[in-house]
């Protein structure tokens, strides 16, 4: 016959450590995974690279890539450093970002929304991924956006040139360096102004999306300002490769400019067909027939070759400028691939040499004290002059480059020759002006 | 007026490409069959033969000139082409210019020598198989070769111009009597639109007035009969396929200075194409050609300003309303035959 020592007192005792016991782990994990979302743990932090690869833009993904991986072995203290040597904030050591390593997984955008959402959700949740960036479509970016608001993780926008990327699809957790459609009207209007008159008739051709619609109304705006006339609009498909029966009807539309709202693989194709048609031969009203590609990029005009002989646009920024910043920029991309590169490349890598900064300066990845320490950050030595990061809308203030197509090229890189730097203050607008109303940051959002 | 006119001028040179792809795609239907999901990589291949002679053309060797720097600063390299040193900078250079033509005579061997290894390598073990089962492998067989040409080409568009003197555009109105630059039209795309032609009346004259293709016609119409007179028409069919995929090469080749070649232009075309085949009647040559030009057009006509400001989208979805139509009245098609894909 066995005896029980069990007493209510014993019972009580013995539930009391057993429970504590169980709960002592729970309680410290419950803490960590309350943090924010793949906080790093490890030596190691893990960025997530979403770029098209395939589509129309990826060209632009591709320089992207390497504007990337650049950014990444100049963290972790390899190469010549770039710009983390001219980059007015020194909080960046070449140690990784606070210590940590730097690795990146990679995604292909295919320049469609869908597509971009589910690597960039895979890149999270698979490879555990703290911060997102890329883009080369609005379309995309507005997306891929909105995903990591609701993710909790910070996206640092690339190629995206959409007013409604900081408009009206801003979010809290999402931040864009390169400039947008408002500023490219802004700066090229007084160019166009002095170099066709007042008295013009525009013809717009524009890609079928976010992008195109926005750089339509801010060119359309800028221009009609001018005292420009809009002879019509017309949207393509940004899967459009033969833009010949829209170039067709512009012949007799009496518009005597065509405004090419295109960019990459259909900026090309676009442009290329409207100087089969003749266009750039031919006088209207008495005027010379001209074309305008308001974003302009030095990888397009290369696809379009002998074609953008001095046409218009504008841009981010361009390797020719003689900056420190964008000098050593240059160097350490050249030396590396063997060509200078593109504003895509340069957006992509300041973004991330930005994240990583906020991040060092703020002492912590979690996206909420990043995104407080990247609001109304004022920094230079990024190839831009003076920048501001705006706190009310999370869009970069800063100049904005109008080109040409260059008549004689001296290299194969050499086809955009800058005409103006028009100062960060003639492109600076409201945060609630109309093109950009209708959106709410809203509250940051550190996931977990 | 001149905007009608300027618009069937456009749909022609389009109508050009689907008729020649349509007509590639029906001969191999016809013959052997096959629903050839792999035509449009045919198409974008012959493109990629005039990207590849014209690479081959410009290859050169590099020099070091002290006076000039590159974007680094370090002395630049400069390049000259092999063929401007062995044959003079005129001669040479002339060449280079005209690599898209000359891209013609380096395609046909090349294009007939894929369209033999397609055929006897793969094509043939699916004759006996349901149709869905050849789309299934063709359309296989067509994005293993777009990765292919993405991978050694990457997936951006290559530009690759026109000879320098068929660069400008023809003023169409001064002749018409309207008034100068009413209706302009690129020279390339009229010289398109004529090669288009005669490749189309070439393939007509062969099938029509030669031995072989009149064989391959009896083939057509009764393959066990002509089988039974002991003529070896697999033999016959496979010369066809290679000959499609000619056509098909070749209408790839002179688009490539009309939009820049890029590894996913073959799909673009494919499915349109496929309407025109369906459209035009199976197995029908005349059908093809003519729906190919008809869909063109209507393509074209379909993205004019006063149409689109009335039936917003119209230009996207035109061939495939013209197609619903088209069966629904006549469900064999414009030219179809009968018996053809009814069983």
């Amino acid at each position: 016959m066995s005896k029980s020592n069990l007493t209510r007192r014993g019972l009580i005792k013995t539930s009391a450590i057993a429970g504590a016991g169980v709960a002592l782990p729970t309680i410290f994990t419950a803490s960590s995974a309350a943090a924010f979302t793949n906080e790093p743990t490890g030596g190691s932090v893990t960025l997530g690279f979403n770029v098209p690869q395939t589509g129309p833009y990826a060209d632009e993904g591709a320089d992207e890539l390497r504007a990337y991986e650049l950014a990444v072995e100049h963290l972790n203290g390899g190469g010549d450093g770039g710009m983390m040597n001219t980059f007015s904030s020194k909080a960046l050591q070449g140690n990784g970002i606070m210590g940590k390593k730097v690795e990146y997984v990679t995604g292909d955008t295919q320049t469609k929304s869908d597509a971009a959402r589910a690597s960039a959700k895979s890149m999270i949740e698979k490879d555990s991924a703290i911060m997102i960036t890329g883009g080369s479509s609005s379309g995309v970016a507005v997306a891929v956006q909105g995903l990591c608001q609701e993710a909790g993780v910070i996206f640092m926008a690339g190629l995206t040139h959409s007013n409604d990327t900081t408009g009206k699809d801003k979010k809290a957790n999402g931040f864009r360096h390169f400039f947008n459609a408002y500023m490219s009207g802004a700066a090229l209007a007084p160019v166009l102004q002095s170099l066709y008159g007042s008295d013009r008739k525009a013809y717009h051709l524009t890609a079928d999306y976010t992008w195109g619609w926005t750089q339509e109304e801010s060119i359309v705006a800028s221009t009609e300002s001018l005292g420009w006339e809009t002879v019509n609009t017309v949207k393509t498909p940004l899967a459009a490769t033969d833009f010949s029966s829209y170039i067709a009807p512009v012949l007799n539309s009496g518009a005597d400019v065509l405004v090419l709202n295109h960019y990459g693989g259909n900026m090309v194709n676009s442009l290329t067909n409207a100087v089969q048609f003749g266009l750039r031969d031919k006088q209207v009203n008495g005027k010379n027939f001209e074309i305008v590609v308001p974003l302009y990029s030095r990888l397009m005009a290369r696809g379009a070759g002998e074609n953008v002989k001095g046409i218009h646009g504008s841009t981010n920024w361009h390797w020719s400028l003689q900056d420190d910043a964008s000098k050593a920029f240059v160097k350490s991309f050249g030396e590396k691939y063997g060509f200078p590169p593109s504003q895509a490349a340069h957006t992509c890598y300041v973004q991330t040499l930005l994240y990583a900064d906020a991040v060092t300066r703020a002492g912590s990845f979690n996206p909420c004290a990043v995104a407080e320490a990247l609001e109304g950050f004022e920094f230079d030595g990024m190839g831009n002059g003076k920048t501001l990061y705006r706190a009310e809308d999370h869009q970069c203030f800063k100049d904005v480059l109008v080109v040409r197509g260059k008549e004689n090229p001296t290299s194969e890189f050499d086809l955009l020759e800058v005409v103006e730097v028009t100062p960060a203050a003639q492109v600076t607008y409201e945060p609630d002006h109309p093109m950009f109303a209708g959106g709410e940051l809203g509250a940051c959002n550190p996931g977990a | 007026m001149d905007a009608i006119i300027l618009q069937i001028l456009n749909g022609l040179d389009k109508g050009s490409a689907y008729a020649l792809i349509a007509l590639g795609l029906t001969l191999i239907f016809g013959t052997l069959g096959v629903v050839n999901f792999a035509h449009g990589a045919l198409f974008m291949i012959g493109a990629f033969c005039a990207v590849t002679l014209s690479r081959i053309l410009n290859l050169s060797y590099e020099t070091i000139d002290p006076n000039k720097t590159d974007f680094l600063g370090n002395p630049a390299k400069v390049k000259t082409t092999y063929v401007e040193d062995w044959l003079g900078p005129e001669m040479g250079g002339a060449i280079i210019d005209w690599a898209v033509p000359l891209a013609i005579l380096f395609s046909i061997p090349v294009m007939i020598a894929i369209g033999f290894i397609m055929e006897r390598g793969l094509i043939k073990h699916f004759y006996k198989r349901p149709h869905a089962d050849q789309i299934l492998v063709t359309f296989g067989l067509a994005i293993v070769l777009q990765e292919i040409i993405k991978y050694f080409y990457g997936a951006n568009p290559i530009p690759t111009g026109a000879p320098e003197v068929f660069r400008g555009s023809f003023d169409f109105g001064v002749m018409l009597g309207f008034d100068p630059n009413a209706i302009i039209y690129p020279y390339w795309r009229l010289v398109y639109f004529a090669f288009a032609a005669v490749i189309i009346g070439g393939v007509f004259a062969f099938l029509q007035f030669t031995t072989f293709g009149m064989v391959v016609r009896a083939g057509m119409a009764d393959r066990e009969t002509v089988q039974l007179l002991g003529i070896n028409i697999d033999k016959r069919f496979t010369i066809m396929f290679g000959i499609a995929a000619a056509v098909a090469g070749l209408a790839g080749v002179m688009y490539a200075p009309i939009n820049s070649p890029n590894y996913h232009m073959g799909m673009d075309f494919l499915v349109l194409s496929f309407v025109v085949v369906v459209v035009g009647g199976m197995g029908s040559l005349p059908g093809a050609v003519l729906a190919g030009f008809l869909l063109g057009v209507l393509e074209s006509f379909a993205s004019m300003n006063e149409i689109k400001s009335i039936l917003p989208g119209i230009d996207q979805i035109i061939i495939y309303l013209v197609a619903i139509i088209i069966l629904l009245t006549r469900p064999r098609g414009l030219m179809g035959r009968k018996g053809v894909m009814e069983e």
